[in-house]
């Protein structure tokens, strides 16, 4: 702390997978804060979340004050999450103040009153348990019960100034009437209008998609937008692209080379691919940007390597089926435990949950390899930037495990005439290698052709080549020359030609 | 005559704390002729008290006997509505003068 006003708020971690990342730290230490949201938001799950992972993880003990769901209730649905409530509790860890009761729901108001009976409960339970955290669930059900609504938030004013001076770090959850007006509906903001969270479950696209946003935290720096989030039945809220982020290292670049299973591509890759390279192959269907990919995996399991592949386009048995086609017995290589095939069309889970298998895949089997195939597919159920999200949080996760991931893309709805789309160019944006599948016209035939746009860190061939593909693969053949280079839309062409290619592609002058 | 029997809970002697009282101790003298027992509990002394009956707002009177028990949160200032909240019987005299 300092004394010159730039005193930094003091941060209590709330434990919750990526929040912290998002909150730069976690909740404003002593200090309560307002996570609302309609109901079924996930506002219950984080407040049981800050507790019981303020004990799991900091050994701080907490209190939950309920208004609305019963302690056995919420007993209950903890235990899916691995979190042992009535042991907690028998072990003074942590305490119910249960003010769910219904009997209190008919005692008539007389005359005037406060919450004193209610600060009473939560000061011994605080002091009872040595609590840190305090969490308040939810305020509707009070103002529900107690009709004057000036004098209940008088009082929820009162117990918040009492936690703080208690100094514990409270969350407090309040019901909204809808998505995107107002905080609450009770006008609860005033008085912890300091620090707000608001959690959204919105339907986008004909889907639901969960939003974590903080609002406002006083004094303290926070990332701001929304941020995906799903509850997951095993490990609770997940912040997808900063939990992912919270994996990043940084700093690392390894410099082992490994095959991209192609002698060819290695050639114009600049001698082989970086260990910790995300590889982008691009192109319409039927170039063969799977072909690439099973060479790829089969590659690793060749050097006794194990290789993940994610599908989004293809049955598991259509991929083994295909493959036989081309030479490549996954089946056997499943069998020696060196391929694992996740297969699965995009819509049958939230893109969310794509992104927490694939993780819990690479936890599991520990690749050294990954396929993604195709990331167009989740384009249909994914908005533009949850996409980029997931490429983003993906590479930084698969960098620091320096798993050499190979994803591959093809336009999909309003693709310029290259075939590349939008989203493909802000993921190209973001691969180390973007290597670039296409039809090229030359004397009035359709040849395919082979660019390598992108490759960071190499000196790469910048021709265009041509090649063929027969029952032994792909074939890379000679420069097409006179062919023009591709057009790569309104992007910043310099994101594409990296210094070096435009010296040697474009003669000066 | 059934004896009556209270419990109000109280947070700290603060002036409502003492209205809620003395209310209570008048509509006992006036509609029981005294024949009523009354415990008052100060939750920021006996907080673990406040737990097992599950008190939130303060004052809370709960009569424990005769049965039914009743609840009735408030400091009790306007003595007709905390009287038939309370199921005390009517007071002697005219009602309206009373009200």
């Amino acid at each position: 702390m300092t004394m010159d006003g730039s005193t930094a708020i003091e941060r209590v971690p709330t434990g919750i997978d990526g929040f912290d990342h998002v909150a730069l730290g976690g909740l404003p230490a002593r200090r309560s804060t307002l996570v609302s949201g309609t109901t079924g938001s996930g506002k219950t799950v984080f407040a049981v979340e800050f507790l019981a992972r303020g004990i799991l993880c900091f050994d701080e003990p907490g209190v939950f004050v309920t208004f609305e769901e019963a302690p056995a209730g919420i007993r209950l649905n903890s235990a899916s999450l691995g979190f042992p409530i009535e042991r907690w509790e028998d072990e003074g860890r942590w305490a119910f103040v249960d003010a769910s009761d219904v009997l209190t729901d008919e005692a008539p108001a007389v005359g005037a009153y406060d919450f004193g009976g209610l600060a009473a409960r939560v000061t011994y339970a605080v002091r009872r348990t040595g609590a840190r955290r305090v969490v308040l669930d939810s305020l509707g059900a009070l103002f529900a019960r107690f009709a004057d609504a000036a004098v209940v938030r008088r009082e929820l004013l009162k117990i918040t100034l009492g936690l703080q001076a208690l100094g514990v770090t409270s969350v407090v959850t309040a019901e909204r009437p809808g998505e995107y007006d107002g905080v609450t509906r009770h006008g609860v903001e005033p008085f912890v209008m300091d620090n707000v969270v608001v959690l959204r479950n919105a339907l986008r696209r004909g889907r639901r998609s969960r939003t974590l946003e903080i609002v406002k935290f006083r004094g303290a720096a926070h990332r701001t937008g929304e941020w995906i989030f799903t509850i997951d039945p095993a490990e609770g809220i997940v912040l997808v692209p900063p939990a992912f982020l919270a994996a990043s290292t940084g700093g690392r670049a390894s410099t082992v080379r490994v095959s991209s299973g192609n002698a060819g591509l290695d050639e114009m890759c600049g001698g082989g691919l970086y260990r910790d390279a995300v590889v982008l192959v691009s192109g319409p269907t039927g170039m063969g940007k799977t072909l690439t990919a099973l060479r790829f995996a089969a590659t690793a399991a060749e050097s006794g390597e194990r290789c993940l592949i994610c599908t989004f386009d293809e049955t598991r048995e259509q991929l083994l089926r295909d493959a036989g086609g081309w030479g490549l017995d996954l089946r056997a290589m499943e069998a020696s435990g060196l391929l694992r095939v996740v297969s699965g069309y995009p819509e049958v889970a939230s893109p969310e949950d794509h992104f927490l298998r694939i993780r819990r895949s690479i936890e599991e089997f520990a690749p050294t390899r990954l396929v993604v195939d195709t990331l167009s597919s989740l384009e249909r159920v994914v908005s533009q930037r949850a996409l980029l999200d997931f490429v983003i949080a993906l590479g930084a996760l698969l960098r620091r495990d320096e798993i050499t991931t190979l994803l591959t893309a093809a336009p999909t709805g309003h693709a310029v005439p290259a075939g590349v789309s939008a989203v493909t160019m802000e993921i190209a944006g973001l691969a180390d290698v973007w290597i670039m599948l296409r039809y090229a016209e030359r004397a009035g035939e359709a040849r395919r052709a082979v660019t390598v746009l992108r490759a960071r860190g190499s000196a790469h061939d910048h021709r265009i080549r041509e090649f063929t593909i027969d029952g032994g693969g792909m074939r890379i053949g000679e420069p097409l020359n006179g062919v023009p280079h591709v057009s790569t839309g309104n992007a910043d062409p310099t994101a594409l030609w990296p210094p070096s290619a435009r010296a040697t592609d474009r003669p000066p002058g | 005559m059934t004896t009556y029997s209270f419990r109000l809970y109280v947070a700290g002697t603060t002036e409502r704390s003492k209205a809620a009282e003395a209310n209570l101790r008048f509509l006992c003298d006036e509609r029981l002729a005294g024949a009523c027992e009354v415990e008052v509990v100060d939750v920021a002394e006996r907080p673990d008290l406040a737990e097992e009956g599950r008190v939130l707002a303060t004052p809370t009177v709960v009569r424990l006997a005769p049965p039914p028990v009743l609840r009735v949160v408030g400091d009790l200032s306007d003595h007709g509505r905390a009287a038939a909240a309370l199921g005390l019987p009517a007071a002697p005299g005219p009602p309206e003068e009373r009200l």
